[in-house]
């Protein structure tokens, strides 16, 4: 990609403002985000990430994304993912570790199903979008 | 097949204690009779931490948020809200709601939290550009090079009220413009990354979850004070950090963002990453300083101040993460918006990493003027177990311990001080009765008496020698001549000391002193610990009556000192034990006192 | 004027020139601000917090050797409070260091003695804890003994700063700090030339010459042998001050007299081998300098210069002059030249010299030239500290001796042998004679070549030999050395002729005035009044230069021919090896 200029850098940001509040990137409807701060790599987060990734593969769903990102300050529930699915409230579970990062493909994502004493509560309003 | 309704049932252990598991099935027994099993949900969560209020109900997805719910209520909430949408008011938090959809929004407990650091940090993508873009990201950049005069951006600053998170609290504004007054020429911008607090990762959750605010923020502060050339000094130790930044710093560069020539606007910045190797004194900006220059790092007398002499002898300003993070928001919503949140002296917002005996542990960020009890009480969801709060720690091992009757001191950077204590960089850890302060003094004593450089006289032979005494108090043998020691000491090192580490290395033993004298004495007068943490002071023994001689204790004694034949009662030989504590953790029988 | 600052010190309106330090300025209401990491040669390294004072606007108190007063600004420089901190520093401070003050070298001229004698500390209240770490004795020069070590810095800041060596360094973190070689080499392995400049700052007992006066009673004691002595030019200007006389007084005379008291059968003066080095030095560069050799010449009086050459400038290898040093050129002349003509047996001469210096004791056995005479050409060196020391043994009443002469063949000097004793003096003795000897007059214009003299860290002139240009540079004080081998590796690199010609090279500020192995407590002030003693004795002595010196003539006449004859080089010549930085 060139240099930007101040009006490539605005067009961007427009273009980028609208993928984001459609939540569609490349036709993916569903979102599921790893925290994948230090605190929740040390909890195991890297494994939560690959153990989803590998059970979206296996059940052969295509229409979800995954995504990282830094720590939301939910550290002692780490690792956190935060799952976005049209129609379902956005909720994010803590303490995920493998075995619940493929339950959350399978009862959240596949089922509809929220999972029992994983959720952990957004903390902020201004998190929760 | 989804849902059409979740109830959320709050699984913490305050709120299970409190009838949360009863109250838990009454409502699946009234999904249940109401036929309702294919289209509400309940489910169990974590703790969803207003324990004071709890047990804890919330209805997706209208949000609304039900407190102090009892198992008899189950029905109610399903026939009426469920059922007939209409909402409990009896059981909202705030009882004049009527709206169906009454949210976490419209409660204030979860408004004590307000992020401009953190604004990105849980939300982008950290190694995407395009998505800090998409969130504002580089506008105030734009609006900086096209829109202002660099002596405007210092203004803006300097209105915000904006003072360093690094721990002093000196206004970035006026920093930036003792720079700025610099004649032209060569001169740094450098971002403090070296965070060292022990339970201290404020700086480096932001440089993980992203990167591309400090970019910003740096890019910024060169503009305005007329600097080309920016370093960030960042620990080793953070290597996720290290590589977000790295990433961030080449799509900056390939979008043009760093560089020559910013977006066209003639400006140009560059910035390089300097790994420091750990020390904490390396914090300390001179030391830092010292430390990118390839020296020791060992702090320079101040004045002159690096804002007129630093790197290399040129004009540095030298701001920390957090600070930094807050600068694009700042230029985007006006120092005058910024100056509104906080107290009269501390503006805007402080992170924290709430760490210790408390339940929800982690990095939150609260306006300045938040009180103590609502942050280890509402947002941290309050003491682990539910023991007693005994002391606060702010401002890491260089700050001092905030007794009970602190609680309600609005947090800003005087309040602190006041009260013996420092804002620091925003390490906050939370002690209970289990802890005890001698000990815990020593702890951090131990800790910067290891981290100090060596250079000057006061911090580095008065810190041993506190630590010194600590230790004699914590093993019994202390006496009121060493505390008076201690005192002196104590305050030749905060007033004698070159740097800020040496200067507030004391603080941990004249707040104890201040405040919890009678805990010092209990070691010298009894050489009583009650918090069982000196084990030298500990004694244990087993009570005849409760031991059924099951060995368990003799087996786990890592040096034989518990004797007695099995099914009879056995004894603890006091001059081999250790007192490690073992055989009192695995006794079934609680027959083994520990005094 | 406007760079003045007006402020008020003890509520005294004073007024300073801008950028004054509170620690200068305090003087002008006479209060000395106690210090003891402060050094005036250094730039304030502001560690041992025993100088702090309170100034308005600042709720902390400020170290008055580095904080610069600024206009209006309001100064305590004492009060309780401030005493009562300063006193808790340096109880802790005494807390951290032993306390056998007894057999310490330093005792009785100790800067943290004399602070305690002044705080009137009788007992510490903190318990001693005196870190155990062994005493480094690898080099012939100097000792460090890290346990006295009070962290001040100024050690490894002279290291560094004034002299470019980079041996000593801050090493350890926290209460485990202590001043030695990176890697925790030895002193011997790392890139240390002896200067010695560290122990002459070094407040207390922590770094300290070799100390080998037993060595020299012993042979003193020794009816089989023969000892003899020489004085340095440098040391007849300071030794005084060991006896509460002012620096710069000129004590030639009393220091011959105190050398035959000690029992020295002959006392030899190093200003009589200096103006042969004139002769050999200087015809070396007249040779050069009129037949195309290797310019430019550079002198090798210096041990620690030639130290540092060998290790940090191998590339001027051939531009040193290959002349030994005065010292050395007195030793094989003493066991060669004097024991034939006394008929004494050179394996009976115990040749002990008297040296400003602590690197003179390394360069007596740096190479096997220095064994010319086929024995050590000297057995000992002392400091001028260790001279006081003996002679205080002795009950001398140093101050009061009659002057003497010293012996003869190796005693008489010419005023050009005694100025080698300060910067530029080398310089000057050889253009004194190398001017004369290039154009067949008996005497140059002004014989005093002021362009030389002074405490400019690098001076440069070009001297007008009746219409031949002479381009010279003076350099003293490590630090300042580099600059000046840049500018010519400069011109190296250019293909151009090389910028000067004679370039003299001294390791000490000020020269060996400044030596370090001199009096303790040298400043500015102290180096300028010693440099003008040797003026002063320069002006006193009837020659002024080194070829008109009788003994010198005679030296030739009898037993060397000429100016580097064959005799000359085997005996008065040496040469130099590339060494490693460090050793290890």
């Amino acid at each position: 990609m060139a240099k930007l200029t101040l009006n490539d850098l605005r067009k961007l940001r427009d273009q980028k403002q609208k993928a984001i509040e459609k939540r569609d990137p490349s036709n993916k409807d569903a979102q599921i985000i790893v925290g994948m701060g230090t605190c929740g790599i040390a909890a195991g987060a890297k494994e939560t990430f690959n153990a989803i990734i590998d059970e979206l593969d296996a059940k052969g769903i295509s229409h979800v994304l995954v995504r990282q990102t830094g720590c939301m300050g939910l550290c002692h529930s780490e690792p956190t993912v935060e799952v976005i699915v049209p129609n379902m409230p956005v909720v994010i579970y803590g303490n995920v570790n493998a075995e619940v990062g493929k339950q959350i493909v399978n009862d959240h994502i596949v089922n509809k199903h929220l999972i029992d004493n994983h959720i952990c509560d957004k903390p902020a309003m201004d998190i929760v979008r | 097949m989804a849902y059409k309704q979740y109830i959320l049932v709050c699984g913490g252990t305050a709120c299970e204690s409190n009838h949360g598991i009863a109250l838990f099935n009454a409502l699946k027994k009234a999904v249940e009779e109401n036929g309702l099993v294919n289209e509400v949900q309940v489910v169990r969560t974590g703790c969803l931490g207003f324990c004071e209020k709890g047990p804890i109900v919330k209805v997706l997805p209208q949000d609304t948020f039900y407190v102090e719910v009892k198992p008899e209520d189950a029905a109610v909430i399903v026939k009426e809200h469920i059922i007939k949408g209409r909402v409990v008011s009896r059981l909202l938090y705030d009882k004049n709601q009527s709206k169906i959809n009454v949210g976490i929004e419209g409660i204030d407990f979860y408004q004590k939290q307000f992020r401009i650091v953190l604004r990105n940090c849980g939300v982008i993508d950290p190694d995407k550009i395009d998505e800090y873009i998409a969130r504002d990201g580089y506008k105030a950049l734009e609006k900086v090079l096209f829109e202002m005069k660099p002596q405007d951006v210092v203004d803006e600053v300097s209105k915000s009220g904006l003072r360093g998170r690094g721990g002093a609290g000196f206004p970035t504004g006026k920093k930036w413009s003792f720079a700025a007054m610099q004649p032209a020429g060569q001169k740094y911008m450098v971002c403090n990354a070296d965070e060292g607090d022990p339970g201290a990762y404020m700086d480096r959750s932001t440089l993980e979850g992203d990167p591309h605010s400090v970019l910003e923020a740096m890019t910024i502060a060169g503009y305005a004070i007329g600097a080309s050339k920016g370093f960030i000094y960042i620990r080793a130790e953070y290597p996720l950090a290290i590589q977000r930044l790295e990433t961030a710093l080449a799509q900056a560069r390939e979008y043009g963002l760093l560089g020559d020539d910013i977006l066209g606007s003639g400006f140009s910045f560059d910035i390089e990453i300097r790994l420091g190797a750990g020390a904490f004194v390396c914090g300390e900006e001179t030391a830092l300083l010292a430390s990118i220059e390839g020296m020791r790092g060992m702090p320079r007398p101040r004045p002159p101040f690096p804002a007129v002499k630093g790197l290399w002898g040129r004009p540095t300003v030298i701001n920390n993460v957090e600070t930094l993070a807050n600068i694009p928001v700042i230029l985007l919503k006006g120092g005058l918006w910024f100056s509104k949140i906080g107290t009269a002296t501390s503006k805007g917002t402080k992170v924290f990493a709430l760490t210790g005996k408390i339940n929800n542990s982690g990095l939150i960020e609260v306006p300045m003027g938040t009180t103590l009890r609502e942050i280890i009480f509402d947002i941290g969801g309050g003491i682990r177990g539910g023991k007693a709060f005994k002391a606060a720690q702010t401002g890491g091992p260089s700050g001092g311990m905030i007794p009970p009757q602190f609680l309600d001191t609005p947090i800003d950077y005087e309040n602190l001080a006041k009260i013996g204590s420092i804002m620091g960089s925003g390490g906050l850890i939370v002690m209970d009765e289990d802890d005890c302060i001698p000990n815990i003094a020593k702890f951090y004593l131990d800790f910067t008496v290891d981290e100090s450089c060596g250079k000057c006289a006061p911090c580095r032979i008065g810190g041993r020698k506190l630590l010194n005494y600590l230790g004699k108090i914590c093993d019994g043998k202390g006496t009121y001549e060493d505390i008076e020691n201690m005192r002196e000491i104590s305050e030749a090192m905060s007033r004698a000391s070159l740097c800020g580490l040496g200067q507030t290395a004391s603080n941990p033993v004249q707040s104890s002193l201040r405040y919890f004298m009678d805990e010092y004495k209990e070691h010298i007068d009894e050489k009583k610990c009650r918090a069982g943490k000196c084990k030298n002071l500990l004694r244990y023994t087993i009570d005849k009556s409760k031991c059924v001689g099951c060995t368990a204790c003799a087996r786990v004694c890592p040096v034989n000192a518990i004797a007695g034949e099995r099914k009879q009662p056995h004894t603890i030989n006091s001059e081999t034990c250790i007192k490690c504590g073992q055989c009192y953790e695995v006794c079934k029988f609680h027959a083994v006192n520990r005094a | 004027m406007s760079n003045l600052v007006q402020l008020e010190i003890n509520g005294i309106p004073v007024e300073v020139p801008a950028g004054t330090t509170i620690l200068n300025a305090a003087k002008a209401v006479h209060v000395k601000i106690p210090t003891l990491c402060y050094h005036p040669d250094l730039k304030p390294w502001a560690a041992c917090g025993i100088c702090v004072v309170r100034t308005s606007g600042s709720p902390k108190l400020l170290r008055a050797c580095c904080t610069e007063v600024a206009p209006g600004m309001k100064v305590t420089t004492h009060d309780a409070d401030i005493v009562r901190v300063r006193r808790t520093v340096l109880e802790l401070i005494l807390a951290n260091h032993p306390n056998d003050c007894l057999q310490c070298p330093r005792s009785g001229n100790c800067e943290l003695q004399k602070l305690a004698a002044d705080f009137g500390i009788r007992e510490i209240p903190f318990p001693t804890e005196v870190p155990n770490i062994p005493v480094d004795s690898s080099t012939p020069s100097i000792v460090l003994n890290p346990e006295k070590c009070v962290k001040c810095g100024r050690c490894a800041i002279v290291c560094q700063e004034m002299q470019n060596v980079w041996a000593l360094e801050f090493i350890g973190r926290g209460e485990k700090t202590r001043m030695a070689p990176a890697a925790d080499v030895t002193l011997n392995e790392s890139p240390c030339i002896k200067c010695g400049q560290c122990s002459a700052h070094c407040p207390v007992g922590a770094i300290y010459e070799r100390d080998q006066t037993r060595e020299v009673w012993n042979a003193l004691r020794d009816e089989n042998k023969y000892c003899v002595v020489q004085i340095a030019p440098a040391v007849r200007v300071a030794i005084g001050e060991a006896f509460g006389l002012p620096p710069g007084t000129l004590m030639t005379g009393e220091t011959y007299a105190g050398l035959r008291r000690l029992g020295f059968k002959a006392v030899f003066d190093t200003n009589y081998s200096a103006d042969v080095t004139i002769m050999e030095e200087g015809s070396e560069f007249i040779k050069r300098f009129t037949s195309g050799g290797t310019l430019p010449l550079i002198t090798s009086c210096c041990p620690a210069w030639t130290d540092w050459m060998e290790k940090y400038a191998q590339d001027f290898m051939d531009n040193f002059s290959t002349a030994k040093s005065p010292q050395q050129m007195l030793g094989v002349l003493a066991k060669t030249y004097y024991a034939e003509k006394l008929g004494i047996d050179p394996a009976k001469i115990f040749m002990v010299s008297i040296m400003p210096c602590t690197a003179k004791k390394y360069e007596i056995t740096r190479s096997e030239t220095m064994f010319a005479s086929g024995h050590q050409d000297i057995d000992v060196v002392l400091t001028t500290r260790e001279l006081a020391r003996m002679f205080k043994s002795t009950g001398i009443d140093f101050p009061s001796l009659a002057k003497e002469e010293a012996d003869s063949i190796l005693g008489d000097y010419t005023g050009a042998g005694t100025i080698f004793g300060v910067t530029g003096g080398v310089m000057e003795a050889a253009l004194r004679t190398a001017y004369c000897l290039i154009t067949g007059d008996a005497q140059p214009p002004s014989i005093n070549f002021e362009a030389v003299r002074g405490m400019e860290g690098v001076k440069e002139a070009t001297i007008d030999i009746k219409g031949t240009p002479v381009k010279i540079a003076v350099a003293h004080q490590m630090g300042n050395v580099e600059q000046v081998l840049d500018a010519v590796r400069e011109d190296r690199k250019a293909g151009r002729k090389p910028r000067y010609d004679f370039i003299e090279v001294m390791a000490c500020r000020g020269g060996c005035i400044g030596g370090g192995g001199q009096p303790t407590g040298a400043t500015d002030e102290v180096r300028k009044a010693r440099t003008a003693g040797i003026y002063t004795d320069d002006e006193k002595c009837v020659i002024r230069m080194s070829h008109l010196n009788p003994q010198v003539q005679k030296l030739y006449a009898d037993y060397l021919d000429k100016p580097l004859s064959e005799k000359a080089h085997h005996l008065l010549h040496n040469h130099y090896h590339a060494k490693k930085i460090y050793a290890k």
